[in-house]
């Protein structure tokens, strides 16, 4: 984005017509009636079923792979393994926006050397049947060599580990190993002078906490179509958080030219992050590109808590030390982070967003990305954050007790605002950390008394939010509606933000306008719906595209009335004259030109091409109310508020679910959601009923609080809302349990036999 | 001359370097002046940074323009889920 461009008004300049307005979902009646298409409802004619062979061990070599027997089967028309996928160099390349090492990348889509979790993939088949294709996969014969395996963060780093990858250094550590291991990479960021800032402190505590790696949960499972033709190209439909990166990553595995492949998002039921990268899909395509004929295929539930990517559990010690009067004078941690079988933890993002809500002089990180028998991880909401900034939250909750000290006044005495320097790296502009806190002590729910056995708890969070390459077009329709064309997955509700936006610019009815989510050939480059940057980069490509509509509608008309550019302006949805002095036209309105738009130089259109930079940083507050039943050990919440600068709300609704959403996350996170692993390495708990989310029934309404804060990057002020909500509620909620028990609880999930196991050994 | 402050594990490619002044107008300079001057960071490192210019963080902005008194940060590359 060309930082100078004049994004013109803010918030503050005009009464809004449509941005801040609950205006009504444009995909909403599809939704509700079931019309709308997931990934599992594309089909084509001819279409074959692919299903995926797993492996049943935690870490084993493999020997051998005889596909003969599934390949005689009647009904088979198709079997892959690792030898249809040509292998990689072991080397990070940028691929859209990320860096992808497709080594790793294509042993996870498909082991070769070895298996190295339960649920990684070995071969595949497709058939005429999905009955077909799962008897073919009883009849691959594999030969494995079974391997100790290692699940725990801590022992995967212990001397003696069992080894995953003999070519793996640690990186970051001086001199270089001349052993592997299975730690990846060494992080550290600092600041200031650690060891004087603990000298002045009067109070000093050192905690270690525990979490565990969680599922993104999605309701949807992965699911793909591939349909490969003889002429070399290929058309692949699925549930993505971003098409132009599923298009990057399979051509490649696959080996093929980006533009022979057009990938077609389907809407999504849940991504949170967990489809940000391929499984299935390079693996239909290959299965395709052998039959020529399109196929499917969709994960289990099984597959999906098995195979695709929890986010890192992490190992975190914290120290921090405080003046007696609450000020923080040094900060010290050290992360350790499941990477899952291949490397890439959410690590380094945990480093940097640890302290970075506070304004602290002294602080350093170090964080270490592990690698185990688990699968490997991908993104989920605020990578790495929650974990880093639970542990931190924690001790800053016992700290302010320590010295007498309201929460919500300590947070505020060390609360970063702008012109903080960060640990991590700049300082920060206009945010509104101040204000969230602020507003919190405002809240009836921070009054209200509590009853026996009930505890309150508050945290804190923080996240970068990001912007990046994003392209709209807006076609201006002969009848004067518009089609609004984004290659944003809408993950939250981004359709009625963009259509606010648009028709806040162009002075129009919202409904009006048509929003549309392209393929991969429609549009140039769009990052993925991630990152909290939906709403900041698609909304600027969106008021810019209007903006360029609009230029281009008043050039038709300063033509038609002969005058020059700048003396026709737009207002209220219709070109007028500057001024008397521009002459005495009557006002045309978007319907008249575009109705003789082919009179006056054809179709209009507006188009934006972007890089979206100045997304400003997320913070918010969460606090909760429990109750703990100290004979079952079931903690039951009462309340819960979530308090957040959302910048500006385009569509307060859809801001609301994002907070809620994570709040419900952060409470399945907190009281109930792991991976249970048996002594054989294999996952024992790979369906709902065994991994257990919050339904409803669970909670209580959450309630919200949108704080606004403008960042001055955008015209209407927005900053991404996406990522926070599900930071400080793990340790909202454990310090709500600790306030209820007076005690604490250091390790996640805080189910009812770790809490009566708590409440058991502080009563000895 | 600009400032540019090392973040990190950007520091950490650099030999443990973090602070260094540079003669550059764009982002694009100051990455070609940190390969020159640290051999063993390759491209696809430098891909892999996100810059801050007097508190604004920007990515993938090769082009953007730094002045004499500008303040800029290397960190690590922003993500999200």
């Amino acid at each position: 984005m060309d930082n100078s461009m004049d994004l013109g008004y803010g918030a503050d300049d005009k009464e809004l017509k449509f941005v801040g307005k609950r205006t009504n979902r444009p995909d909403g009646v599809d939704k509700v009636t079931g019309r709308a298409r997931f990934g599992a409802d594309a089909r084509l004619p001819g279409m074959l079923y692919g299903k995926i062979l797993r492996s049943p061990h935690a870490h084993a070599r493999i020997i051998s792979i005889d596909t003969s027997k599934a390949q005689m089967l009647s009904g088979v028309k198709a079997v892959v393994t690792r030898d249809d996928f040509e292998d990689r160099d072991s080397e990070f390349v940028p691929a859209g926006e990320m860096m992808v090492n497709y080594r790793d990348m294509i042993r996870n889509i498909m082991a070769r050397e070895k298996v190295l979790y339960d649920g990684h993939a070995v071969a595949a088949v497709a058939a005429t049947s999905i009955k077909i294709a799962k008897q073919a996969l009883k009849l691959i014969d594999v030969t494995y060599e079974v391997l100790p395996h290692v699940i725990d963060v801590v022992e995967a780093m212990a001397p003696g580990a069992p080894l995953l990858h003999d070519d793996l250094f640690t990186d970051g550590v001086e001199p270089k190993p001349t052993k592997p291991s299975n730690v990846a990479k060494r992080l550290e960021f600092n600041m200031g002078d650690i060891a004087s800032g603990f000298a002045e402190a009067d109070e000093i505590l050192e905690k270690t906490f525990d979490t565990k790696p969680v599922h993104q949960g999605y309701i949807e499972p992965h699911s793909c179509l591939a349909s490969f033709s003889e002429n070399g190209s290929a058309e692949l439909w699925c549930s993505t958080q971003g098409q132009y990166l599923v298009r990057a990553h399979c051509s490649k595995l696959v080996g093929m030219e980006i533009s022979k492949l057009r990938v077609t998002p389907s809407e999504i039921g849940g991504g949170f992050g967990g489809k940000t990268v391929v499984f299935i899909e390079p693996v239909a395509l290959a299965l395709s590109k052998k039959t020529y004929r399109p196929v499917k295929i969709t994960m289990t539930r099984d597959e999906v808590f098995r195979s695709s990517g929890p986010t890192s559990g992490g190992n975190v010690r914290v120290k921090i030390g405080i003046t007696k009067d609450g000020k923080i004078m040094a900060c010290e941690a050290e992360l350790k982070y499941q990477a899952g079988a291949f490397q890439g933890s959410s690590v380094q993002p945990g480093c940097m967003c640890a302290f970075a809500p506070y304004d602290i002089a002294n602080v350093n990180v170090i964080g270490w990305d592990v690698l185990s028998n688990r699968p490997k991880v991908a993104a989920y909401r605020a990578p790495g954050a929650p974990v880093s900034e639970y542990a931190v939250e924690c001790v800053i909750d016992e700290l302010a007790e320590r010295i007498g000290m309201d929460p919500v006044d300590f947070r505020l005495k060390n609360a970063a605002k702008e012109g903080t320097q960060t640990a991590y790296g700049p300082k920060f502009g206009p945010i509104g950390f101040v204000e969230v806190l602020e507003a919190t002590k405002a809240l009836d729910h921070y009054k209200i008394p509590l009853g026996p056995n009930q505890g309150r708890g508050i945290g804190s969070g923080f996240w970068f939010n990001i912007g990046g390459e994003t392209c709209v077009n807006l076609n201006v329709n002969e009848d004067g509606t518009l089609t609004l064309i984004t290659g944003s997955p809408d993950i939250g509700g981004s359709r009625a933000s963009m259509c606010n936006m648009a028709a806040e610019e162009l002075g129009i009815d919202v409904r009006l306008i048509n929003p549309i989510i392209a393929d991969t050939s429609v549009l140039g480059f769009n990052f993925l719906s991630a990152g909290s940057r939906t709403t900041f980069a698609c909304g600027l490509a969106t008021i810019e595209a209007a903006r360029n509509a609009i230029e281009n509608m008043r050039k038709r008309v300063a033509q038609l009335w002969d005058i020059p550019l700048d003396a026709v302006v737009w207002e209220d949805g219709a070109a007028r004259p500057a001024s008397s002095n521009a002459g005495v036209f009557e006002p045309m309105t978007l319907p008249e030109i575009a109705k003789i738009a082919p009179k006056t130089g054809g179709p209009i259109a507006g188009h934006a091409e972007i890089n979206a930079q100045g997304a400003g940083p997320g913070f918010g507050t969460h606090m909760v109310d429990v109750e703990v039943d100290k004979e079952t050990g079931h903690v039951k919440v009462l309340r819960y508020t979530v308090i957040q600068d959302a910048g500006k709300a385009i569509h307060p609704s859809f801001v609301e679910g994002q907070y809620q959403g994570g709040a419900v996350q952060c409470i399945g996170w907190a009281l109930n959601e792991e991976y249970v692993y048996g002594e054989d390495g294999r996952l024992q708990n790979s369906g709902f009923l065994d991994y257990r989310i919050p339904l409803a029934s669970d909670l209580p309404m959450i309630d919200t609080k949108i704080v606004e804060v403008p960042n001055p990057n955008h015209p209407y002020g927005v900053r991404g809302v996406g990522e926070t909500p599900i930071i400080p509620g793990l340790a909202a909620m454990s310090n709500a349990i600790s306030n209820a028990l007076g005690l604490r609880m250091t390790e996640l999930p805080m189910s009812p036999p770790k809490v009566l196991k708590a409440i058991k050994e502080a009563s000895v | 001359m600009v400032k540019v402050i090392l973040s990190g594990t950007i520091s950490q490619m650099a030999g443990g370097e973090t602070e260094m002044e540079v003669e550059a107008t764009s982002v694009r300079q100051i990455f070609r002046h940190l390969q020159e001057r640290f051999p063993n960071i390759k491209s696809h490192m430098v891909d892999d940074i996100s810059v801050a210019i007097d508190g604004s963080v920007f990515q993938d902005a090769w082009l953007e323009k730094v002045t004499e008194n500008s303040e800029v940060y290397l960190l690590p590359r922003i993500g999200g889920g």
